[in-house]
């Protein structure tokens, strides 16, 4: 299975528990704002500590309560792709995008596929929202991940921006053949993408 | 312009600031991530205490130091034991004071940079396969610059400003321990010397005029540098 998910975590009143099982292709976690799908994404990068459970991705054991087994963030290889960009302010769009990768041989293709190859040279404060956020997914694929996190890749943006960003999607899935995980709360964005929608409620 | 009396005594603040602030920094930086950063038991605590000469009486501060540091001191015994060295009456022991005297002023800017650095990226950086340490030299360090250079611009204009601690400590040696602020004192004693005081005192105005701009523009780009898009 790409994710076998099965935590649970208390968070001051709230408590947040999921278990998911799911194959290839996108996974879509659907469901109200702030019932704690970000959380659940946090906890299967290893930014979050469930209270227990066990998280399993692309048949790797990522973290076993019971096991003892807490995998370092670093060393879990998740593509992860926040809400909000998350650009490193104090380095140009090249260097974001090539924090996380092993060398810069996928650095032109990535760029071309996410139309973003006239960045490169580009402080991230002077990038669109739209620019920034397929910036963001670039340096996450390109840090070589074994799965993708996709936190809302499309609020907050206008509708040619949403279409652009989709169809950056709809790409990622369908060539890199990565385990995707997206959370969103647009009915709409969760047809169009997922290869199944888990709803959370 | 200068005689060559106030020339000693302009370079020799200038060192004794110099040498104190670089000396000073590495553990004000520390000091700072921990009380940024860390949690633990006694925070409340080393926290005063980073603070205590800031508030304590210069010359209370100077008298401990005295203590630590005379021929019979924990500290000052070793050095003279161990290294044949001593720092009292000397340019050395007026760095030491002016570095513990500037200690909180610099723990408190770089605090402040630290902390507004946005753990948010750290923690991209970290599911980007970054561990700890390349976190820290790549972006809490970077996107706390600012902030730990106007610490240190601070920390050195503090330093050729302090007299209490040194006077107690060190004394006021011509040439070894009168900083400008000493100098001053001294012509302040002499009859006849008022326009050495009136040129000390400028220079002491502009040098701390600078430092402060300076330490301000920096801190301006602290809260200006880190936002997130």
């Amino acid at each position: 299975m790409s994710f076998d998910i099965h935590v649970e975590k208390r968070l001051g009143e709230a408590a947040v528990a999921l278990d998911l099982t799911a194959g290839a292709g996108l996974t879509v976690l659907f469901g109200p704002s702030g019932i704690g799908k970000t959380s659940i994404l946090n906890m299967v990068a290893g930014l979050l500590r469930p209270d227990r459970g066990r998280i399993a991705v692309a048949g790797r054991v990522l973290f076993d309560a019971a096991a003892g087994l807490d995998i370092a963030p670093e060393r879990r290889r998740a593509g992860y792709v926040f809400q909000e960009p998350r650009l490193f302010p104090h380095r140009r769009v090249r260097a974001n995008l090539l924090y996380g990768a092993p060398d810069d041989g996928a650095l032109a293709a990535t760029a071309a596929m996410l139309g973003i190859g006239h960045l490169l040279d580009r402080w991230p404060r002077t990038l669109s929202g739209g620019e920034a956020r397929r910036v963001a997914i670039g340096r996450a694929l390109l840090s070589d991940p074994a799965f993708l996190l996709l936190d809302e890749p499309l609020s907050s943006l206008d509708r040619a921006r949403r279409g652009e960003i989709m169809d950056a999607i709809l790409r990622v899935r369908d060539e890199a053949g990565l385990p995707i995980l997206m959370v969103t709360h647009d009915p709409e964005e969760a047809e169009r993408l997922g290869t199944r929608i888990v709803r959370i409620d | 312009m200068l005689s060559a009396e106030e020339w000693t005594i302009l370079t020799l603040s200038l060192k004794v600031g110099g040498v104190a602030m670089a000396a000073v920094l590495p553990l004000a930086f520390a000091l700072a991530w921990v009380l940024a950063r860390a949690r633990f038991p006694g925070k409340l605590l080393l926290d005063a205490v980073v603070h205590l000469p800031l508030v304590v009486p210069p010359v209370v501060t100077g008298w401990v130091l005295l203590l630590a540091f005379g021929p019979n001191g924990p500290v000052g015994g070793v050095l003279e034991r161990w290294f044949g060295v001593t720092v009292l009456f000397r340019w050395t022991g007026a760095a030491i004071a002016a570095g513990i005297m500037a200690l909180p002023l610099m723990v408190r800017a770089m605090r402040l940079s630290i902390e507004a650095v946005d753990r948010r990226l750290e923690s991209a950086a970290r599911t980007l396969g970054a561990g700890p340490a390349r976190v820290f030299w790549t972006l809490t360090l970077p996107l706390s610059l600012p902030g730990v250079l106007a610490g240190a611009v601070l920390g050195f204009a503090r330093s050729i400003g302090e007299f209490g601690a040194t006077i107690t400590f060190v004394s006021n040696v011509p040439g070894q321990t009168q900083t400008l602020p000493l100098a001053i004192y001294s012509a302040l004693q002499q009859p006849g010397a008022e326009a050495m005081v009136w040129r000390l005192s400028a220079i002491s105005v502009a040098l701390s005029l600078v430092a402060l701009v300076a330490s301000e523009l920096l801190t301006r780009r602290v809260r200006r540098g880190l936002h997130v898009l």
